[in-house]
């Protein structure tokens, strides 16, 4: 038996790799000098511009440019008494539930439609791929043109199931939209995630399921789906952060010139109040709170990068 | 436990591909049947199509008493060991061991003692609760035998179990598993390329070459009397010397060489004659002349390597016997030629 026991180190090669990275570089100023391009464009474009945000949401600006007077936190407590900010705050809520929600369950639904009819085949692939590749602006426009008052050819279509959809006028028809258009622009990238995961999960492995477990709802929830997680939980993550931020020139082209009372996500509201607006204050104070919000996702997303379980 | 029947089962693949020609065999209740040959040969379709992950293009294929033709997998109740394992990554050893009893809506206690009392049988006790990715390779094939152990299958399949194993393992999981079979008594089909875990494991060989059957016999059938050129030159190794002759008045090895012993019934002009190299001995009175050219020490044996009459041929001499490169006589044991036609290579 003491054969069998050695033989459990084998597989563990782990430390093996670990030794070679740190081994890599043998003087420590070489990687420092090969980070400073990528360093100091981060430097200039991210720390210095955060740090200006940090520091203007402390004051308020003169609408007509001059100069400001410091407000203390003032910009924030209004935050959270503004009628305007809690309504975008709940609807950047439900619309980023709705976007990954519906975006991550299409996808998956397509993907696991498609693994069984072309397990192997790219050009249908790269076909889906292409919805990716359309900018958020032409697919808000797209949108807008669908969902057109007069001649939008999803508006007549819900006119025949008796939906009098009015864009930019009805609220949640308008929001109706933003989904939509939102959901339809970010299946393609999950649904390459999930194909290219499912296309990993080993042949055998499914057919040891098909002796084991006779009903295919039963395998894709014991089987399948759970191999999928690792994939599942960075999509999600991924998702959440395009349903509130990449979504802004979707959101834009939908609302553009009369933001008044149309629904509004968080990132959009930061352009309006501090652009249209001339808030600058307020609008940094917003960009904060969203600074706040990336650094949580980000954590959250290095955490479970990290934990995701590596089957192998 | 069951019987297996396989009446002019015959799988042509969408491709057009015909993997398999129509091919009928029977396999008693408890018997081990493996099937042999070399890559591509069909082998593993053959298992499939038993399995149910492979449609079975024609013919009719009955476990049991029932044709399972167009039974799921999971209703046949087979059990399958894959070469790679195929174990859940997700599951402990424990619940993949149970995922199939799970299904079949044992209660949970009658699961948990099934998966104990094969993990004992296994030595895998202490690993009930690790994953498979925190297993040695043995170990991960010793879970995948579990699984297929626990479901007490009519059948067991397997597909090449032990290819992924190093030498030394491969002979223990080999006689462990042949004693799980034999203590079982379970209907068997084993699928190698291996032609010593072909000889040692088998009650039966079944023999495929191009998606046909060669030969179906005992171990000592097929190789005391292979039914072709082709079994004669896979099973064995070294393999049976395969030299071109001719039967007319006695046996003739091309160049002349006349070759002692009986000739074939009924049979005149050109032949194969199969030899193989421990059925001929060096001896000052031998028959063949034998230009030894190289000399392979396998330890227990040494092979001869060199030419009669211009044609290749091998000789094994145990190990206590010198031996040195230069010509030698070779003298032939009994019953040692082997006849097959020198065109369709079947035995005569
Ligand atoms: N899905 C498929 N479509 C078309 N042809 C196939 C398919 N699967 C296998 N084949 C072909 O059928 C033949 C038999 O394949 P099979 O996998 O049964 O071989 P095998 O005897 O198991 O070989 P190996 O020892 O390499 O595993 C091969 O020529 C193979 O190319
Ligand atoms: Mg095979």
């Amino acid at each position: 038996m003491a054969g069998r026991k050695a033989l459990g180190h084998r597989t563990h090669d782990g430390e093996g790799t670990d030794h070679v990275k740190r081994s890599a570089f043998k003087n420590p100023w070489l990687p420092i000098l090969l980070l400073v391009p990528q360093l100091s464009i981060i430097a200039v474009f991210f720390y210095w511009p955060a740090g200006y945000a940090v520091q203007t949401s402390f004051f308020l600006q003169d609408p007509f440019g001059f100069g400001s007077t410091y407000v203390g936190l003032e910009n924030y407590t209004d935050l959270a008494t503004s009628t305007n900010y809690l309504d975008a705050l709940k609807f950047t809520a439900v619309f980023t539930t709705v976007v990954t929600f519906f975006s991550l369950g299409i996808a998956l639904l397509l993907a696991v439609k498609a693994d069984k009819v072309i397990r192997g085949a790219r050009s249908y692939r790269t076909l889906l791929m292409w919805v990716y590749a359309v900018a958020p602006p032409v697919a808000g426009l797209m949108g807008v043109m669908l969902f057109d008052q007069s001649r939008g050819n999803l508006t007549q279509l819900l006119q025949s199931f008796g939906w009098d959809f009015t864009l930019g006028v009805s609220y949640w028809d308008t929001a109706f939209a933003m989904m939509t258009v939102s959901v339809w622009k970010q299946i393609p990238v999950n649904f390459i995630f999930f194909l290219s995961g499912l296309q990993a999960i080993p042949n055998s492995v499914r057919e040891a399921a098909l002796i084991d477990n006779k009903s295919s709802m039963g395998r894709f929830w014991d089987v399948t789906f759970p191999l999928l997680a690792p994939t599942g939980f960075f999509l999600l993550i991924i998702n959440i952060t395009y349903a509130l931020f990449d979504t802004f020139g979707i959101i834009d082209t939908i609302v553009k010139g009369e933001p008044g009372n149309n629904p509004m996500t968080l990132v959009y509201r930061v352009f309006v109040d501090g652009f249209r607006g001339g808030d600058l204050g307020g609008s940094s104070a917003q960009s904060v709170v969203l600074m706040i919000l990336v650094l949580i996702l980000t954590v959250v997303q290095f955490r479970l990068l990290e934990r995701r379980i590596h089957y192998t | 436990m069951a019987k297996v029947n396989l009446q002019d089962v015959r799988k042509v693949y969408p491709n057009g591909h015909e993997a398999l020609v129509p091919c009928s065999f029977d396999i008693p209740d408890g018997e081990l049947v493996v099937l042999v040959g070399p890559s591509g040969c069909g082998k593993s379709t053959l298992l499939r199509m038993i399995a149910g992950l492979e449609e079975i293009t024609e013919g009719q294929l009955t476990i049991g008493d029932r044709v399972v033709n167009h039974v799921d997998p999971a209703d046949r109740n087979i059990a399958m060991v894959f070469q790679n394992y195929a174990l859940y990554p997700h599951m402990t050893v424990a619940q993949n061991m149970g995922y199939g009893l799970k299904n079949r809506g044992l209660p949970k206690p009658e699961i948990d003692q099934k998966v104990r009392d094969a993990a004992d049988m296994l030595d895998l006790t202490e690993y009930l609760n690790r994953r498979p990715n925190q297993l040695s390779g043995g170990q991960r094939q010793r879970v995948a035998m579990g699984r297929a152990i626990v479901r007490s299958p009519d059948l067991f399949l397997f597909d090449e179990p032990l290819s992924n194993l190093d030498a030394k393992l491969r002979n223990q999981m080999r006689i462990e598993i042949r004693a799980l079979q034999r203590r079982f008594n379970t209907t068997s089909v084993y699928v190698t390329h291996d032609q010593v875990e072909a000889m040692t494991m088998a009650d039966r060989i079944i023999v495929l070459n191009k998606g046909q059957i060669e030969q179906i016999g005992t171990p000592s059938q097929i190789y005391g009397s292979p039914a072709s050129t082709f079994v004669a030159s896979f099973m064995g190794a070294p393999p049976m010397n395969l030299l071109s002759g001719s039967v007319g008045d006695g046996v003739q090895i091309d160049g002349g060489i006349a070759v002692s012993g009986p000739s074939p019934q009924g049979h005149t002009g050109p032949v194969t004659i199969g030899i193989r190299p421990e059925d001929v001995e060096p001896s000052e009175a031998g028959v063949l002349p034998f230009e030894v050219s190289i000399i392979e020490e396998l330890g227990a044996q040494r092979l001869l390597h060199g030419e009669i009459g211009g044609q290749s041929f091998s000789v094994a001499v145990p190990k206590d016997q010198n031996a040195e490169t230069g010509t030698m006589k070779l003298a032939l044991k009994p019953g040692a030629v082997h006849f097959f036609h020198n065109e369709n290579g079947r035995r005569i």
